[in-house]
C-alpha cells in the first residue's frame, strides 16, 4: 500500500475541495445572509488541512493500483462528507451536533437527500445553496466514479461495463484516457443541469430555486431550498420538467455522451438498460395513478397523474423529491414505490439502489433456471441486447444482490436495536442504502428525531450504497491488508 | 474450358467430378499429395501439389492459359492470395474463390478489381443452408429451386393418392387453377423421365417438376397431394457452420429451432450467437434426449453434421419416434442412392447438389444466369438470357414452337423485365428475357448452349 501516495491524492482533493466553499461565501455576501464567517471558516479549516496533508508528500508520484483504488474512493467520500459538514457545525443557524452536520453532509454528497434540517425555507440562503451544491458535487463524482472509475476496480459485475456491454457503451471508456473521459462527462453533466435550470426558471421558479433545484435533480439528490420540497411551488409545469430531467439523469451518462456525440438518438433506442429501465418506471407509475385514481386520493385523474407520475419518477429513481409526500398514500403504494427502489436508475447514471442492469441479470437467471426445468440439457447464455454475458459477471452480480440483501438486514436490525421502531428502521434503511432519501413513518420528511447511534448506522449505509458495497467492504477484509 | 482447382477437399473434389465429365480440362493442386493421387485414379485429371497461392506452382497447374480457377481451399486467405496472384501474373478471366467468414463477407467492396480481385465469392455452407431452408418452408417439396433472383421457383414435389389433380391429365390443371399459371417441366416415374404433354396423366408417386411464380407454388402444390401446414417447429442436429446459418434464418422467420450439438465448446459458441433457438448438448442420436425434447411434435427434423451416419441414423430415429418429416445431409453418393431406395428417410440433402449449380453457372457459355443440378446431375436447370434479334439469335424473336430444341428440354418460364411469363407454345420469346428451361438429359447442354449464342453475320 503507497500510504504517500494516497495521502498525496487526499491532500490534493481537499486544497480542491476548498475552493468549493467559496460560491456560498459569494452568494453570502450578496443576500448579506450572515453566514459568511461560517464558510470563510470552513474554507482555510479544509485548505489548510489539505495543504498539511499535500505539501510533504508531493514528490510522491507513485502509480496507483486498484487497490489503492479502493482506499481512494473510500476516503474521498468520507472525508469530503467530513469536511463538506464543517460549515454545517460552525454556522449558527441552522444550530447542528456533529452528527447531524456529519448526516447532512454525506447525506448530500451521496446524493441520498435525507435531511436533518426543518425550516429550511427560513435557513440563511448560503447554506440553502450550499446543501444544493454538495449534492451537485456529489453526482459529479458519482458519475466519474461510476463510469470511469467502478469498471475499473470491476465491482459487483460492473466490469460488464468495461467490455462486455453490447451496443453504443461496449467500451465504457468513453475515451482512452480517464482524464478525458472525466472531462467529457463533466461537460455533459455541467449541460444537464444548465438546460434544466433554464426549464425550471421559465417554468416558473425563481433563479435562486431553479439553479438550487437544478443541481440536486441531475444529481439525483432529493434535497429542496423549501422544507415542502416541490410542493411549495404547486405548479404542474416544474413537475413535469423535474420529471423529465430526473429520468434524463437515471440513464447512463455515456449513453448521453453517445448521443450527443453522434447527434442521434439511436444510442438510447438499442440499448437493453435504458428501455428496461423505462420499462420499469413506467410500471410504476401507471400502477400508482391508476391506484390513486381508484381510491380517489386526489379526488380526479388529474391530480393522480400529476402526483402519481412525480412521485414514481422520483421515487424509483432515487431522487426523492416530493409534491405531497407518498408515505400517507393509500394501499401498497408506499411500498411499492421503497421497493422500485430498490432497483434505481441505470449503472453509469447518478442513481441509486441496485441499478437496473443487475436486477435484470438477475431476472434472466431465474428466467433460465425455469426453463432449465423443462430442456435441462439446453445452453441457454444470458444475454443483454442479444449478446451473451460472462459467468463472471453474473457471479458478481449474485454475490452484489446478496450482500445487499445482507447489508440490508444486518442494518435493518441494527437500527432496531436503536428503539426506532419497525417501519421507519426498515423504510430509513431502504432509503439511504439507495440513496433515495425519503422514508416511511417518522423518517418521511425529516431524520432528525432518530437517536444519534442510528445517524451513524445510516451514514454508513449511505456511504455502503453509493460505493456498490464492495468498494467499502472489501476494505474491512483481511486478504485486502495481507495481500 | 481450361480450369484450375485449387483444394482437393469436398468442395473441389465434388467439382471436379461434375466438371470432368462436361469436357473440361480439370488441374487440381493440393498440398496433400495422397489425397491427388485418389483423385487421379478415379478422374480424367491432372494434379499439382503445393500451394495453390505460389506462382510457380499455378504456372505448372497452367495457369497462363487457365479460363477460369477455383480457389477452394479451406483457408480464406489462401483463395483470396491465390485470386490476386492469378489475376496479377496471368490475368485469369474468372476468378472465383471461396470465403466464408462473414467478416469479409461483410465488405463486399474488398473483393473489388483493384483490390483483391474475386469476380464471384462461394460459400458453400451458405448454399446448402439456402437449400435446406426452402425445402423447410414448403413441407411437402422434394427440392425447390430459385430462378430470376426468388420471382420464379422450380419445385420438385410427389404426387400422393387423394391430390386433386392426381389421376388426371395435365391439361385439367387450367381448369382447377382459373388465374394462376404454371407449366409441368418433366415427370419422372421410377427413373424414367416422362416428358409432358397435355394428355399425360400423373400417377400417385410420380415426382413432378412444376415450374410456376413464387406466389403461386402452394397453389399449385396443393393439386398433387393434400397440403400439409408449414410445421413451425425445427430440429436440427449438429450446430456447425449449415447448422448455425440454418437456424439463423430460420430464426429471423419465426421458426421455433431446436438444435442438438454434442461438441459442448461449439454448442456454447453457437447458444452466444444465436437468439431464439433452444441449443442442447447432447447426441442427435440420443433416443432419451430426442423424447425429452418433444420429438413426436417436431415438423421436421433436420440432421445437418459432418457425419453421414450420425446424421442417418439420427434422421431414421426421429422418424421413428414420430417426427413429422426428417432430412438428412448426406455427402457420400453411395448413402444417397442407399438411403433413397429404403431408408426411413424423407429427403436426402447432397450438398455438392446443393452448391455445384453455382459453379456451373460461370462454366456454362452463354450469357447463363443460373444452374441448378437436379437429379443427382443427371438433369439440370437452366436460366439463361436471351441475346441478339431474329437475324443473329437462334432464340429470339420466335415463338416457342419455332425454337429447335434438343429432345428432353422444355422451355418453363420467361422473366421480361421483372414480370413471370409462364410459357406456352406460342409465346414468343424477346431479347434480355430470362429463359427458364429444364433438361432431362444433360448431354444436350452444348446445343442449349449454343441456342443461346449470338451469330455474328458479316456481311
Amino acid at each position: 500500500m503507497h500510504f504517500f501516495a494516497i495521502q498525496r491524492v487526499m491532500g490534493l482533493l481537499l486544497v480542491l475541495f476548498s475552493t468549493t466553499l467559496l460560491p456560498p461565501i459569494g452568494v453570502s455576501f450578496f443576500y448579506h445572509d450572515g453566514a459568511a464567517e461560517a464558510f470563510s471558516g470552513a474554507y482555510f479549516v479544509t485548505l489548510a488541512t489539505g495543504l498539511v496533508l499535500w505539501l510533504p508528500v508531493r514528490r510522491q508520484r507513485r502509480e496507483l493500483r486498484v487497490r489503492e483504488g479502493f482506499v481512494i474512493v473510500t476516503l474521498f467520500w468520507a472525508l469530503l462528507a467530513l469536511f463538506g459538514a464543517v460549515p454545517f457545525f460552525i454556522a449558527n443557524r441552522p444550530y447542528m451536533i456533529f452528527t447531524d452536520a456529519f448526516f447532512e453532509s454525506i447525506s448530500g454528497l451521496t446524493t441520498t437527500g435525507a435531511t436533518i434540517l426543518t425550516g429550511i425555507d427560513e435557513l440563511p440562503e448560503s447554506i440553502r445553496y450550499y446543501r444544493q451544491q454538495l449534492q451537485w458535487l456529489g453526482g459529479m463524482g458519482i458519475v466519474v466514479l461510476a463510469v470511469a472509475v467502478m469498471p475499473m476496480l470491476g465491482v459487483g459485475g460492473m466490469q460488464l461495463y468495461r467490455a462486455e456491454t453490447p451496443g453504443p457503451t461496449r467500451d465504457n471508456k468513453l475515451t482512452p484516457r480517464i482524464t478525458e473521459t472525466a472531462k467529457a462527462l463533466w461537460y455533459i453533466y455541467l449541460g444537464l443541469t444548465v438546460a434544466c435550470a433554464g426549464a425550471y426558471w421559465v417554468s416558473g421558479m425563481t433563479l435562486f430555486d431553479a439553479i438550487g433545484h437544478s443541481f440536486s435533480t441531475i444529481a439525483i439528490g432529493g434535497f429542496s431550498t423549501h422544507d415542502r420540497s416541490f410542493g411549495y411551488f404547486d405548479n404542474a409545469a416544474v413537475d413535469w420538467v423535474a420529471v423529465i430531467f430526473m429520468l434524463a439523469a437515471g440513464m447512463n451518462f455515456a449513453l448521453h455522451f453517445h448521443s450527443w456525440n453522434s447527434r442521434s438518438f439511436k444510442p438510447y433506442l438499442i440499448d437493453a438498460e435504458v428501455s428496461v429501465y423505462l420499462r420499469i418506471v413506467l410500471t410504476v407509475a401507471v400502477i400508482s395513478v391508476i391506484a390513486l385514481i381508484v381510491m380517489g386520493t386526489y379526488g380526479g385523474w388529474t391530480g393522480a397523474l400529476r402526483h402519481g407520475v412525480f412521485q414514481a419518477v422520483s421515487i424509483a429513481t432515487t431522487t426523492g423529491f416530493v409534491t405531497s409526500g407518498f408515505d400517507w398514500w393509500p394501499l401498497f403504494l408506499p411500498a411499492l414505490l421503497i421497493m422500485a427502489s430498490f432497483v434505481g436508475g441505470c449503472a453509469g447514471s447518478t442513481a441509486g439502489g441496485m441499478k437496473v442492469i443487475r436486477a435484470l441479470l438477475l431476472f434472466k437467471q431465474g428466467k433460465r433456471e425455469i426453463f432449465r426445468l423443462v430442456h435441462p440439457d439446453a445452453l441457454m447464455p444470458i444475454k443483454v441486447g442479444g449478446k451473451p454475458t460472462s459467468d463472471q459477471v453474473l457471479s458478481a452480480v449474485w454475490g452484489f444482490f446478496s450482500l445487499y440483501v445482507l447489508s440490508f438486514a444486518v442494518l435493518s436490525l441494527a437500527i432496531s436495536a436503536t428503539g426506532v421502531d419497525f417501519l421507519t428502521g426498515f423504510s430509513a434503511v431502504a432509503a439511504c442504502l439507495n440513496n433515495l432519501g425519503p422514508g416511511l413513518g417518522q423518517v418521511a420528511q425529516t431524520y432528525a428525531d432518530l437517536p444519534i447511534a442510528a445517524k451513524w448506522i445510516l451514514s454508513l449505509a449511505m456511504l455502503m450504497g453509493r460505493l456498490e458495497l464492495f468498494t467499502l467492504i472489501v476494505l474491512m477484509s483481511r486478504t485486502f491488508w495481507r495481500g | 474450358m481450361k480450369i484450375i482447382i485449387l483444394g482437393g477437399g469436398q468442395v473441389g473434389t465434388s467439382v471436379a467430378e461434375n466438371l470432368v465429365t462436361e469436357d473440361n480440362d480439370i488441374t487440381v493442386v493440393d498440398t496433400d499429395a495422397g489425397r491427388l493421387q485418389e483423385l487421379q485414379d478415379k478422374l480424367d485429371l491432372r494434379t499439382v501439389v503445393g500451394n495453390g497461392a505460389f506462382p510457380e506452382i499455378l504456372r505448372q497447374a497452367g495457369g497462363e492459359d487457365a479460363d477460369m480457377i477455383l480457389a477452394v481451399t479451406n483457408s480464406d486467405e489462401a483463395n483470396m492470395t491465390a485470386c490476386q496472384v492469378a489475376y496479377t501474373l496471368f490475368h485469369t478471366p474468372t476468378k472465383i474463390a471461396r470465403i466464408r467468414s462473414a467478416e469479409y463477407l461483410s465488405h463486399p467492396e474488398i473483393f473489388a478489381q483493384d483490390a483483391i480481385p474475386v469476380d464471384v465469392i462461394i460459400s458453400p455452407e451458405q448454399l446448402v443452408a439456402d437449400y435446406i431452408e426452402r425445402l423447410i418452408e414448403y413441407p411437402s417439396a422434394l427440392q425447390v429451386l430459385d430462378f430470376a433472383g426468388g420471382l420464379v421457383e422450380l419445385v420438385a414435389i410427389k404426387a400422393y393418392h387423394g391430390g386433386p389433380l392426381v389421376g388426371h391429365e395435365l391439361s385439367a390443371l387450367r381448369d382447377h387453377l382459373p388465374g394462376i399459371d404454371t407449366r409441368v417441366a418433366a415427370i419422372y416415374r421410377g427413373d424414367r423421365a416422362i416428358m409432358p404433354e397435355g394428355d399425360t396423366v400423373i400417377e400417385a408417386d410420380d415426382e413432378v417438376f412444376f415450374i410456376a411464380a413464387k406466389k403461386h407454388i402452394r397453389a399449385v402444390m396443393s393439386e398433387l397431394r393434400r397440403l400439409e401446414k408449414p410445421g413451425k417447429r425445427v430440429m436440427l442436429a449438429g450446430g456447425g457452420n449449415i447448422g448455425r446459418r440454418l437456424a439463423l434464418e430460420l430464426e429471423r422467420r419465426n421458426f421455433l429451432v431446436k438444435m442438438i450439438e454434442s461438441d459442448a465448446a461449439r454448442a456454447r459458441q453457437v447458444a452466444d450467437e444465436l437468439q431464439k433457438t433452444i441449443v442442447l448438448l447432447g447426441n442427435a442420436a440420443d433416443e432419451d434426449l430426442l423424447m425429452k425434447e418433444g420429438i413426436e411434435d417436431i415438423d421436421t427434423f433436420c440432421a445437418v453434421t459432418n457425419d453421414d451416419e450420425a446424421n442417418i441414423l439420427g434422421a431414421m430415429l426421429a422418424k421413428r419416434l414420430g417426427a413429422r418429416r426428417v432430412m438428412s445431409l448426406i455427402k457420400s453418393p453411395a448413402y444417397v442412392d442407399l438411403v433413397q431406395s429404403g431408408a426411413n428417410i424423407d429427403i436426402a440433402i447432397s450438398p455438392q447438389q446443393a452448391t455445384i449449380g453455382s459453379l456451373l453457372t460461370h462454366v456454362r457459355r452463354g450469357d447463363v444466369v443460373a444452374v441448378h443440378a437436379l437429379r443427382r446431375g443427371a438433369a439440370e436447370a437452366i436460366e439463361a438470357v436471351a441475346h441478339g434479334d431474329t437475324t443473329s439469335s437462334r432464340v429470339c424473336g420466335r415463338a416457342i414452337e419455332n425454337i429447335k430444341l434438343p429432345p428432353g428440354t422444355t422451355i418453363g418460364a420467361i422473366v421480361r423485365k421483372k414480370k413471370v411469363i409462364i410459357c406456352h407454345h406460342d409465346t414468343v420469346i424477346q431479347p434480355n428475357d430470362h429463359v427458364i428451361m429444364f433438361l432431362v438429359d444433360k448431354k444436350y447442354i452444348p446445343e442449349v448452349e449454343r441456342l443461346f449464342q449470338v451469330e455474328y453475320q458479316f456481311v
